[in-house]
Protein backbone atom coordinates (compact mmCIF):
# COMPACT_ATOMS: atom_id res chain seq x y z
CA UNK A 1 0.00 0.00 0.00
CA UNK A 2 3.04 2.09 0.22
CA UNK A 3 2.93 3.19 -3.64
CA UNK A 4 -0.38 5.51 -2.13
CA UNK A 5 1.78 8.53 -1.75
CA UNK A 6 -0.26 11.32 -0.28
CA UNK A 7 -0.51 13.67 -3.46
CA UNK A 8 -2.52 16.35 -1.85
CA UNK A 9 -0.18 17.83 0.81
CA UNK A 10 -1.81 19.20 3.55
CA UNK A 11 -1.79 21.99 5.93
CA UNK A 12 -2.37 20.57 9.43
CA UNK A 13 -2.22 23.09 11.51
CA UNK A 14 -3.52 21.64 14.20
CA UNK A 15 -4.48 17.85 15.44
CA UNK A 16 -7.90 17.11 14.05
CA UNK A 17 -10.02 18.63 16.58
CA UNK A 18 -11.48 16.56 19.72
CA UNK A 19 -15.32 15.86 18.47
CA UNK A 20 -16.14 17.22 21.47
CA UNK A 21 -14.47 20.78 21.34
CA UNK A 22 -14.30 23.08 22.98
CA UNK A 23 -15.40 21.06 26.39
CA UNK A 24 -18.20 18.26 26.73
CA UNK A 25 -21.11 18.09 24.58
CA UNK A 26 -23.17 21.15 25.62
CA UNK A 27 -20.72 23.47 24.72
CA UNK A 28 -19.95 21.87 21.55
CA UNK A 29 -23.63 22.00 20.32
CA UNK A 30 -24.14 25.51 21.11
CA UNK A 31 -20.99 26.70 19.96
CA UNK A 32 -22.06 24.70 16.44
CA UNK A 33 -25.00 25.61 16.10
CA UNK A 34 -24.64 29.16 16.49
CA UNK A 35 -21.55 28.66 13.98
CA UNK A 36 -23.93 26.85 11.62
CA UNK A 37 -26.37 29.46 11.70
CA UNK A 38 -24.27 32.31 11.19
CA UNK A 39 -22.66 30.14 8.12
CA UNK A 40 -25.78 29.16 6.77
CA UNK A 41 -27.06 33.14 6.62
CA UNK A 42 -23.89 34.44 5.23
CA UNK A 43 -23.37 31.96 2.56
CA UNK A 44 -26.99 32.45 1.16
CA UNK A 45 -26.41 35.80 0.92
CA UNK A 46 -22.71 34.79 -0.47
CA UNK A 47 -24.29 32.87 -2.91
CA UNK A 48 -27.25 34.95 -3.59
CA UNK A 49 -24.82 37.92 -4.23
CA UNK A 50 -22.41 35.54 -5.85
CA UNK A 51 -24.65 34.22 -8.52
CA UNK A 52 -26.04 37.62 -9.27
CA UNK A 53 -22.52 38.95 -9.99
CA UNK A 54 -21.34 36.21 -12.10
CA UNK A 55 -24.59 35.14 -14.19
CA UNK A 56 -24.69 38.65 -15.09
CA UNK A 57 -20.88 38.52 -16.35
CA UNK A 58 -22.11 35.65 -18.67
CA UNK A 59 -24.87 38.04 -19.93
CA UNK A 60 -22.43 40.88 -20.55
CA UNK A 61 -23.62 42.93 -17.69
CA UNK A 62 -22.18 44.36 -15.11
CA UNK A 63 -24.55 43.06 -12.54
CA UNK A 64 -25.53 44.50 -8.66
CA UNK A 65 -23.08 47.51 -8.02
CA UNK A 66 -24.92 50.31 -6.63
CA UNK A 67 -25.71 49.23 -2.79
CA UNK A 68 -22.27 49.37 -1.10
CA UNK A 69 -18.50 49.14 -2.20
CA UNK A 70 -18.77 46.60 -5.38
CA UNK A 71 -23.00 45.97 -4.53
CA UNK A 72 -22.04 43.91 -1.65
CA UNK A 73 -25.00 45.04 0.56
CA UNK A 74 -27.19 44.02 -2.19
CA UNK A 75 -28.74 40.84 -0.76
CA UNK A 76 -29.05 42.96 2.88
CA UNK A 77 -31.71 45.27 0.61
CA UNK A 78 -33.04 42.50 -0.52
CA UNK A 79 -33.95 40.55 2.69
CA UNK A 80 -35.31 44.10 4.02
CA UNK A 81 -37.47 44.52 1.19
CA UNK A 82 -38.80 41.13 1.24
CA UNK A 83 -39.31 40.67 5.49
CA UNK A 84 -41.44 44.22 5.42
CA UNK A 85 -43.66 42.80 2.78
CA UNK A 86 -47.11 42.40 3.27
CA UNK A 87 -47.48 38.65 4.26
CA UNK A 88 -50.48 37.41 2.63
CA UNK A 89 -52.83 33.92 3.17
CA UNK A 90 -54.97 33.71 0.42
CA UNK A 91 -58.29 32.68 0.90
CA UNK A 92 -58.98 29.28 -0.17
CA UNK A 93 -56.07 27.98 0.93
CA UNK A 94 -55.37 24.96 3.00
CA UNK A 95 -54.15 26.98 6.19
CA UNK A 96 -52.37 24.85 8.75
CA UNK A 97 -50.66 22.96 5.50
CA UNK A 98 -50.19 26.22 3.58
CA UNK A 99 -48.22 27.72 6.96
CA UNK A 100 -46.33 24.75 7.95
CA UNK A 101 -44.29 23.99 4.37
CA UNK A 102 -42.04 26.90 4.41
CA UNK A 103 -40.84 25.32 7.71
CA UNK A 104 -40.85 21.65 6.64
CA UNK A 105 -38.97 22.63 3.69
CA UNK A 106 -35.94 24.92 5.31
CA UNK A 107 -35.40 22.77 8.54
CA UNK A 108 -33.55 20.16 6.43
CA UNK A 109 -31.90 22.20 4.25
CA UNK A 110 -30.21 23.40 7.70
CA UNK A 111 -29.96 20.21 9.11
CA UNK A 112 -27.41 18.90 6.08
CA UNK A 113 -24.73 21.53 7.53
CA UNK A 114 -24.57 19.46 10.74
CA UNK A 115 -22.11 16.56 8.87
CA UNK A 116 -20.07 18.58 6.78
CA UNK A 117 -16.38 18.80 7.82
CA UNK A 118 -15.26 22.29 7.26
CA UNK A 119 -11.10 21.36 8.20
CA UNK A 120 -10.55 18.12 10.03
CA UNK A 121 -13.22 16.88 12.34
CA UNK A 122 -14.82 20.46 11.85
CA UNK A 123 -18.11 19.88 12.14
CA UNK A 124 -21.40 19.80 14.48
CA UNK A 125 -20.86 16.27 14.49
CA UNK A 126 -19.01 13.70 12.46
CA UNK A 127 -21.52 10.77 11.69
CA UNK A 128 -20.34 7.95 10.75
CA UNK A 129 -23.39 7.40 8.71
CA UNK A 130 -22.76 11.36 7.37
CA UNK A 131 -23.02 10.59 3.65
CA UNK A 132 -26.63 8.60 4.27
CA UNK A 133 -27.57 11.36 6.29
CA UNK A 134 -27.22 13.58 3.77
CA UNK A 135 -29.23 11.73 1.23
CA UNK A 136 -31.63 10.96 3.75
CA UNK A 137 -32.19 14.66 5.28
CA UNK A 138 -31.95 16.48 2.19
CA UNK A 139 -35.06 14.24 0.43
CA UNK A 140 -37.42 15.87 3.17
CA UNK A 141 -37.42 19.22 1.91
CA UNK A 142 -39.15 17.91 -1.12
CA UNK A 143 -42.20 17.32 1.08
CA UNK A 144 -42.20 20.69 2.20
CA UNK A 145 -42.51 21.99 -1.49
CA UNK A 146 -44.76 19.36 -2.43
CA UNK A 147 -47.17 20.82 0.58
CA UNK A 148 -47.12 23.95 -0.33
CA UNK A 149 -47.76 23.32 -3.80
CA UNK A 150 -50.60 21.22 -3.20
CA UNK A 151 -52.24 23.68 -0.26
CA UNK A 152 -51.83 26.74 -2.51
CA UNK A 153 -55.48 26.02 -4.18
CA UNK A 154 -53.84 27.34 -7.55
CA UNK A 155 -53.46 25.02 -10.66
CA UNK A 156 -49.74 26.15 -11.07
CA UNK A 157 -48.82 25.39 -7.97
CA UNK A 158 -50.26 21.80 -7.86
CA UNK A 159 -48.24 21.66 -11.52
CA UNK A 160 -45.59 22.77 -9.60
CA UNK A 161 -46.11 20.08 -6.88
CA UNK A 162 -46.85 17.53 -9.04
CA UNK A 163 -43.33 18.03 -11.16
CA UNK A 164 -41.24 18.08 -7.94
CA UNK A 165 -42.08 14.56 -7.12
CA UNK A 166 -41.85 13.50 -10.43
CA UNK A 167 -38.28 14.85 -10.54
CA UNK A 168 -36.92 14.66 -7.28
CA UNK A 169 -37.70 11.07 -6.40
CA UNK A 170 -36.26 9.65 -10.10
CA UNK A 171 -33.31 11.69 -9.64
CA UNK A 172 -32.58 10.00 -6.14
CA UNK A 173 -31.78 6.85 -7.02
CA UNK A 174 -28.56 8.03 -9.67
CA UNK A 175 -27.62 10.08 -6.92
CA UNK A 176 -27.24 7.57 -4.49
CA UNK A 177 -25.75 5.22 -6.65
CA UNK A 178 -23.28 7.71 -7.93
CA UNK A 179 -22.24 8.56 -4.08
CA UNK A 180 -21.87 4.71 -3.56
CA UNK A 181 -19.19 4.82 -5.84
CA UNK A 182 -16.91 6.84 -3.82
CA UNK A 183 -18.27 5.03 -0.43
CA UNK A 184 -16.81 2.04 -2.27
CA UNK A 185 -13.20 3.46 -2.96
CA UNK A 186 -13.01 5.15 0.41
CA UNK A 187 -15.04 2.68 2.49
CA UNK A 188 -16.46 4.99 5.19
CA UNK A 189 -19.99 6.57 4.97
CA UNK A 190 -18.23 9.37 7.26
CA UNK A 191 -17.60 12.78 5.60
CA UNK A 192 -14.57 13.32 7.53
CA UNK A 193 -13.10 9.94 6.86
CA UNK A 194 -13.93 10.46 3.18
CA UNK A 195 -12.05 13.61 2.79
CA UNK A 196 -9.06 11.61 4.97
CA UNK A 197 -9.26 8.79 2.38
CA UNK A 198 -8.82 10.87 -0.86
CA UNK A 199 -5.07 10.66 -1.62
CA UNK A 200 -6.45 11.38 -5.34
CA UNK A 201 -9.16 13.77 -5.77
CA UNK A 202 -12.24 11.33 -6.85
CA UNK A 203 -13.11 13.60 -9.39
CA UNK A 204 -10.28 11.33 -11.07
CA UNK A 205 -10.78 7.95 -9.54
CA UNK A 206 -14.94 8.66 -10.49
CA UNK A 207 -15.32 11.30 -13.21
CA UNK A 208 -18.54 9.51 -14.80
CA UNK A 209 -19.70 9.71 -10.97
CA UNK A 210 -19.27 13.34 -10.60
CA UNK A 211 -20.93 13.54 -13.66
CA UNK A 212 -23.50 11.94 -12.69
CA UNK A 213 -23.88 13.14 -8.98
CA UNK A 214 -23.54 16.38 -10.74
CA UNK A 215 -26.11 16.17 -13.04
CA UNK A 216 -29.28 14.62 -10.55
CA UNK A 217 -28.07 17.19 -7.85
CA UNK A 218 -28.85 20.01 -10.47
CA UNK A 219 -32.33 18.20 -10.76
CA UNK A 220 -32.18 17.85 -7.04
CA UNK A 221 -32.08 21.56 -6.01
CA UNK A 222 -34.02 22.27 -9.07
CA UNK A 223 -31.09 24.36 -10.89
CA UNK A 224 -31.73 25.74 -14.27
CA UNK A 225 -31.95 23.18 -16.79
CA UNK A 226 -33.85 21.34 -14.69
CA UNK A 227 -35.80 23.95 -13.08
CA UNK A 228 -39.07 22.55 -14.06
CA UNK A 229 -41.07 23.08 -10.85
CA UNK A 230 -40.59 27.05 -11.53
CA UNK A 231 -40.70 27.36 -15.20
CA UNK A 232 -41.46 30.98 -15.16
CA UNK A 233 -42.98 30.62 -19.58
CA UNK A 234 -45.21 28.23 -18.51
CA UNK A 235 -46.68 27.80 -14.53
CA UNK A 236 -45.35 31.34 -13.53
CA UNK A 237 -43.50 30.64 -10.24
CA UNK A 238 -44.47 26.98 -9.43
CA UNK A 239 -45.22 25.73 -5.54
CA UNK A 240 -44.45 29.30 -4.36
CA UNK A 241 -46.38 31.46 -6.50
CA UNK A 242 -49.06 32.16 -3.73
CA UNK A 243 -46.58 32.43 -0.95
CA UNK A 244 -45.24 36.46 -0.14
CA UNK A 245 -43.04 37.97 2.88
CA UNK A 246 -41.39 36.16 5.03
CA UNK A 247 -42.69 32.82 3.86
CA UNK A 248 -41.34 33.42 -0.14
CA UNK A 249 -38.07 34.31 1.97
CA UNK A 250 -37.89 31.13 3.62
CA UNK A 251 -38.73 28.82 0.37
CA UNK A 252 -35.87 31.41 -1.79
CA UNK A 253 -33.46 30.49 1.29
CA UNK A 254 -33.94 26.73 1.13
CA UNK A 255 -33.03 27.44 -2.37
CA UNK A 256 -29.90 28.79 -1.76
CA UNK A 257 -28.91 26.71 0.58
CA UNK A 258 -29.74 23.81 -1.10
CA UNK A 259 -27.39 25.01 -3.38
CA UNK A 260 -24.65 25.58 -1.00
CA UNK A 261 -25.30 22.21 0.70
CA UNK A 262 -24.87 20.47 -3.12
CA UNK A 263 -21.65 22.20 -3.78
CA UNK A 264 -20.33 21.20 -0.38
CA UNK A 265 -20.93 17.91 -0.79
CA UNK A 266 -19.33 17.76 -4.42
CA UNK A 267 -16.21 19.61 -2.78
CA UNK A 268 -16.30 16.96 -0.21
CA UNK A 269 -17.13 13.99 -1.97
CA UNK A 270 -14.93 14.20 -5.45
CA UNK A 271 -12.64 17.85 -4.94
CA UNK A 272 -10.63 16.82 -1.68
CA UNK A 273 -12.87 18.75 0.81
CA UNK A 274 -10.45 21.00 3.05
CA UNK A 275 -6.85 19.26 1.94
CA UNK A 276 -4.95 22.02 -0.14
CA UNK A 277 -1.49 23.42 0.03
CA UNK A 278 -0.47 26.48 1.66
CA UNK A 279 -3.83 27.91 2.38
CA UNK A 280 -5.86 27.33 5.74
CA UNK A 281 -8.35 23.98 5.01
CA UNK A 282 -11.05 26.56 5.62
CA UNK A 283 -10.55 28.48 3.23
CA UNK A 284 -9.41 25.71 0.91
CA UNK A 285 -12.87 24.54 1.97
CA UNK A 286 -14.60 27.46 0.72
CA UNK A 287 -12.76 28.21 -2.36
CA UNK A 288 -14.01 24.88 -3.75
CA UNK A 289 -17.43 25.22 -2.94
CA UNK A 290 -17.36 28.94 -4.51
CA UNK A 291 -15.58 26.98 -7.64
CA UNK A 292 -18.32 24.22 -7.74
CA UNK A 293 -20.97 26.79 -7.80
CA UNK A 294 -19.66 28.85 -9.83
CA UNK A 295 -19.63 26.21 -12.40
CA UNK A 296 -23.26 25.32 -11.87
CA UNK A 297 -24.66 29.12 -12.61
CA UNK A 298 -22.10 28.63 -16.01
CA UNK A 299 -24.45 25.64 -16.70
CA UNK A 300 -27.41 27.82 -15.63
CA UNK A 301 -25.80 30.90 -18.15
CA UNK A 302 -26.24 28.64 -21.00
CA UNK A 303 -28.07 25.76 -21.13
CA UNK A 304 -31.97 25.83 -21.94
CA UNK A 305 -34.80 24.41 -19.48
CA UNK A 306 -35.47 20.72 -20.67
CA UNK A 307 -39.05 19.23 -21.45
CA UNK A 308 -40.72 16.95 -18.61
CA UNK A 309 -40.52 13.88 -19.89
CA UNK A 310 -36.92 14.65 -21.40
CA UNK A 311 -36.09 15.75 -17.83
CA UNK A 312 -37.64 11.86 -16.94
CA UNK A 313 -36.08 9.92 -19.70
CA UNK A 314 -32.67 11.34 -18.89
CA UNK A 315 -33.32 10.18 -15.30
CA UNK A 316 -34.60 7.10 -15.85
CA UNK A 317 -32.79 6.02 -19.25
CA UNK A 318 -29.43 7.46 -19.38
CA UNK A 319 -28.55 8.57 -15.55
CA UNK A 320 -29.52 5.30 -14.00
CA UNK A 321 -27.98 2.59 -16.43
CA UNK A 322 -24.74 4.82 -16.46
CA UNK A 323 -24.96 4.31 -12.92
CA UNK A 324 -25.45 1.27 -11.86
CA UNK A 325 -22.63 0.66 -14.71
CA UNK A 326 -20.25 2.85 -12.66
CA UNK A 327 -21.17 1.04 -9.11
CA UNK A 328 -20.25 -2.26 -10.99
CA UNK A 329 -16.80 -0.68 -12.27
CA UNK A 330 -16.11 0.65 -9.04
CA UNK A 331 -16.88 -2.17 -7.30
CA UNK A 332 -15.03 -4.33 -9.57
CA UNK A 333 -12.04 -2.28 -9.30
CA UNK A 334 -11.74 -2.31 -5.59
CA UNK A 335 -12.12 -6.12 -5.48
CA UNK A 336 -9.74 -6.97 -7.49
CA UNK A 337 -7.11 -3.99 -7.97
CA UNK A 338 -6.72 -3.29 -4.32
CA UNK A 339 -3.15 -2.83 -4.62
CA UNK A 340 -2.70 -1.13 -8.04
CA UNK A 341 -1.98 2.78 -7.81
CA UNK A 342 -4.98 5.20 -7.68
CA UNK A 343 -3.28 7.05 -10.81
CA UNK A 344 -3.31 3.54 -13.17
CA UNK A 345 -6.99 3.42 -11.91
CA UNK A 346 -7.46 7.17 -12.48
CA UNK A 347 -6.68 7.07 -16.21
CA UNK A 348 -8.70 3.67 -16.83
CA UNK A 349 -11.76 5.30 -15.05
CA UNK A 350 -11.24 8.48 -17.10
CA UNK A 351 -10.86 6.80 -20.57
CA UNK A 352 -13.68 4.28 -19.70
CA UNK A 353 -16.19 7.12 -19.09
CA UNK A 354 -15.66 8.75 -22.18
CA UNK A 355 -16.25 5.30 -23.62
CA UNK A 356 -19.83 5.30 -21.99
CA UNK A 357 -20.79 8.66 -22.75
CA UNK A 358 -19.98 8.18 -26.40
CA UNK A 359 -21.74 4.66 -26.01
CA UNK A 360 -24.74 5.91 -24.54
CA UNK A 361 -25.53 8.62 -26.64
CA UNK A 362 -26.31 6.15 -29.31
CA UNK A 363 -29.20 5.13 -27.55
CA UNK A 364 -30.41 8.67 -28.00
CA UNK A 365 -31.28 9.97 -31.82
CA UNK A 366 -32.89 13.20 -32.72
CA UNK A 367 -35.76 12.55 -35.22
CA UNK A 368 -37.69 15.79 -35.44
CA UNK A 369 -37.44 18.01 -32.71
CA UNK A 370 -38.09 14.35 -30.70
CA UNK A 371 -35.35 12.87 -28.45
CA UNK A 372 -35.97 9.16 -28.34
CA UNK A 373 -34.49 6.58 -26.65
CA UNK B 1 -20.66 5.10 -36.28
CA UNK B 2 -19.89 8.64 -36.65
CA UNK B 3 -18.83 10.32 -33.49
CA UNK B 4 -21.79 12.73 -32.81
CA UNK B 5 -24.37 13.73 -30.96
CA UNK B 6 -22.59 12.66 -27.90
CA UNK B 7 -23.39 16.20 -25.92
CA UNK B 8 -20.43 18.02 -27.67
CA UNK B 9 -23.52 20.52 -28.39
CA UNK B 10 -23.45 21.33 -24.60
CA UNK B 11 -19.42 21.54 -24.74
CA UNK B 12 -19.87 24.58 -27.43
CA UNK B 13 -22.82 26.07 -25.80
CA UNK B 14 -20.42 26.72 -22.55
CA UNK B 15 -17.40 27.76 -24.51
CA UNK B 16 -19.52 30.52 -25.80
CA UNK B 17 -20.86 31.67 -22.49
CA UNK B 18 -17.41 31.41 -21.13
CA UNK B 19 -16.00 33.99 -24.39
CA UNK B 20 -19.03 36.28 -23.72
CA UNK B 21 -18.22 36.06 -19.92
CA UNK B 22 -14.87 37.69 -20.44
CA UNK B 23 -15.62 40.30 -23.10
CA UNK B 24 -16.09 43.90 -21.67
CA UNK B 25 -19.73 44.23 -20.37
CA UNK B 26 -21.92 46.23 -22.83
CA UNK B 27 -23.50 48.37 -20.36
CA UNK B 28 -23.40 51.66 -19.89
CA UNK B 29 -23.17 52.81 -16.31
CA UNK B 30 -25.96 55.75 -16.71
CA UNK B 31 -25.70 58.27 -14.40
CA UNK B 32 -22.00 58.41 -14.06
CA UNK B 33 -21.45 57.80 -18.04
CA UNK B 34 -23.64 59.00 -20.82
CA UNK B 35 -23.47 57.87 -24.53
CA UNK B 36 -23.53 60.85 -27.16
CA UNK B 37 -26.82 61.20 -28.95
CA UNK B 38 -27.46 60.81 -32.97
CA UNK B 39 -26.42 64.53 -33.81
CA UNK B 40 -29.38 65.18 -35.83
CA UNK B 41 -31.35 64.11 -32.88
CA UNK B 42 -35.59 64.84 -33.40
CA UNK B 43 -37.32 64.43 -30.23
CA UNK B 44 -36.06 66.99 -27.52
CA UNK B 45 -37.50 70.28 -26.24
CA UNK B 46 -36.41 73.48 -28.49
CA UNK B 47 -34.03 75.95 -27.75
CA UNK B 48 -33.79 79.39 -28.74
CA UNK B 49 -31.27 81.84 -30.10
CA UNK B 50 -33.01 85.02 -28.57
CA UNK B 51 -30.60 87.79 -30.24
CA UNK B 52 -30.68 86.45 -33.77
CA UNK B 53 -34.82 86.47 -33.67
CA UNK B 54 -36.25 88.75 -35.64
CA UNK B 55 -39.96 88.19 -34.07
CA UNK B 56 -41.95 86.92 -37.44
CA UNK B 57 -43.70 84.85 -35.55
CA UNK B 58 -43.36 81.97 -38.25
CA UNK B 59 -42.78 79.15 -35.74
CA UNK B 60 -46.07 79.93 -34.32
CA UNK B 61 -47.27 79.59 -37.60
CA UNK B 62 -45.88 76.54 -38.50
CA UNK B 63 -47.26 74.71 -35.34
CA UNK B 64 -49.51 71.85 -36.18
CA UNK B 65 -50.34 71.80 -32.02
CA UNK B 66 -50.07 75.25 -31.60
CA UNK B 67 -48.02 74.69 -28.87
CA UNK B 68 -45.37 77.90 -29.75
CA UNK B 69 -47.18 81.37 -28.72
CA UNK B 70 -45.70 84.48 -29.62
CA UNK B 71 -46.75 87.99 -29.06
CA UNK B 72 -45.08 90.78 -30.44
CA UNK B 73 -44.76 94.55 -30.06
CA UNK B 74 -43.24 97.27 -31.88
CA UNK B 75 -40.11 99.45 -29.45
CA UNK B 76 -39.39 102.72 -29.87
CA UNK B 77 -37.57 102.51 -33.30
CA UNK B 78 -40.35 100.58 -34.74
CA UNK B 79 -38.65 97.83 -34.58
CA UNK B 80 -40.76 94.37 -34.01
CA UNK B 81 -40.13 92.45 -30.57
CA UNK B 82 -40.90 89.29 -28.79
CA UNK B 83 -42.73 90.06 -25.29
CA UNK B 84 -44.37 86.71 -24.93
CA UNK B 85 -42.34 83.51 -26.24
CA UNK B 86 -44.21 80.91 -24.75
CA UNK B 87 -43.51 76.81 -25.60
CA UNK B 88 -45.34 73.72 -24.01
CA UNK B 89 -43.41 71.11 -24.44
CA UNK B 90 -46.26 68.80 -23.47
CA UNK B 91 -47.83 69.52 -26.04
CA UNK B 92 -44.96 69.06 -28.89
CA UNK B 93 -44.54 66.61 -31.21
CA UNK B 94 -40.67 67.42 -31.94
CA UNK B 95 -41.78 67.54 -35.60
CA UNK B 96 -39.41 70.32 -36.51
CA UNK B 97 -41.96 72.56 -38.90
CA UNK B 98 -40.93 75.51 -36.52
CA UNK B 99 -37.18 74.71 -37.19
CA UNK B 100 -37.60 74.60 -40.74
CA UNK B 101 -40.31 77.52 -41.49
CA UNK B 102 -37.19 80.17 -39.19
CA UNK B 103 -35.93 82.51 -41.69
CA UNK B 104 -33.34 83.93 -39.50
CA UNK B 105 -32.53 80.03 -38.54
CA UNK B 106 -32.35 80.84 -34.82
CA UNK B 107 -34.58 77.74 -33.05
CA UNK B 108 -33.38 74.52 -32.93
CA UNK B 109 -34.33 71.13 -31.19
CA UNK B 110 -31.91 70.00 -28.81
CA UNK B 111 -29.77 67.29 -27.77
CA UNK B 112 -30.70 67.61 -24.19
CA UNK B 113 -33.03 64.86 -22.81
CA UNK B 114 -32.75 64.95 -19.42
CA UNK B 115 -35.83 66.85 -19.44
CA UNK B 116 -38.80 64.75 -17.68
CA UNK B 117 -40.70 66.57 -14.96
CA UNK B 118 -43.09 65.94 -11.98
CA UNK B 119 -45.93 67.59 -13.47
CA UNK B 120 -47.03 69.05 -16.81
CA UNK B 121 -47.09 72.45 -15.43
CA UNK B 122 -43.41 72.27 -15.27
CA UNK B 123 -43.14 71.10 -19.02
CA UNK B 124 -44.82 74.79 -19.88
CA UNK B 125 -42.15 76.96 -20.67
CA UNK B 126 -41.33 80.81 -21.16
CA UNK B 127 -38.73 82.18 -23.07
CA UNK B 128 -35.93 82.55 -20.55
CA UNK B 129 -36.71 78.45 -20.07
CA UNK B 130 -35.76 77.88 -23.86
CA UNK B 131 -32.85 79.89 -24.20
CA UNK B 132 -29.01 78.42 -25.51
CA UNK B 133 -27.21 77.15 -22.67
CA UNK B 134 -24.35 74.97 -22.35
CA UNK B 135 -26.37 71.76 -21.72
CA UNK B 136 -28.86 72.32 -24.24
CA UNK B 137 -27.21 72.96 -27.41
CA UNK B 138 -28.62 72.87 -30.88
CA UNK B 139 -28.98 69.76 -32.52
CA UNK B 140 -27.85 68.65 -35.71
CA UNK B 141 -30.96 68.94 -37.10
CA UNK B 142 -31.80 71.27 -40.30
CA UNK B 143 -28.67 72.84 -39.14
CA UNK B 144 -25.49 71.16 -40.94
CA UNK B 145 -23.58 73.96 -39.46
CA UNK B 146 -24.21 73.15 -35.83
CA UNK B 147 -24.19 69.36 -37.12
CA UNK B 148 -20.28 69.40 -37.28
CA UNK B 149 -19.44 70.73 -34.26
CA UNK B 150 -21.17 67.87 -32.07
CA UNK B 151 -19.81 64.69 -31.11
CA UNK B 152 -20.34 61.74 -33.20
CA UNK B 153 -22.97 59.45 -31.63
CA UNK B 154 -21.40 56.32 -29.93
CA UNK B 155 -22.66 53.02 -31.16
CA UNK B 156 -22.79 49.47 -28.53
CA UNK B 157 -22.06 47.42 -31.79
CA UNK B 158 -18.71 49.99 -32.06
CA UNK B 159 -17.48 48.44 -28.79
CA UNK B 160 -15.72 45.58 -28.67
Amino acid sequence: MSIFSNVIPTVIHAAPLAPDWPSGFWSHLIIFVVILFIFYIFMAMAFIYFERRVISRFQIRIGPNRIGPFGLFQPVADVIKILIKEDIIPGNVDKIIYILAPAVAVVPSILVFAVIPFQNGTALIDLNIGILYIVAISSVSTVGLVMAGWSSNNKYALISAMRIIAQVVSYEIPMALAILGVVLFSGTLSMNGIVQAQTVPYILLQPLGFVIYFLASMAEINRTPFDLLEAEGEIVAGFNIEYSGFKFALFFLTEYAEAIAVSAIITTLYLGGWKGPFLPPILWFLIKVFAVFALIIWVRATLPRLRIDQVMGFAWKCLLPLAILNLLITACQVVFWPALSQWIIAGVNIVLSAVLVVLWSRFFRLTGDKVEA
Amino acid sequence: MKLKNYGEGIVKGMAVTMKNALRRPITTQYPEQKLNVSRRTRGNQLVWNKEACIACSMCARACPVNCITMVTSRDENKKLKVDKMDYDAGVCIFCGLCVEACPQKCLFLSTDYEKARYSRKDLQLTKEDILMTEKSKPSGYYSPEHEAKLPIQTLLIDRK
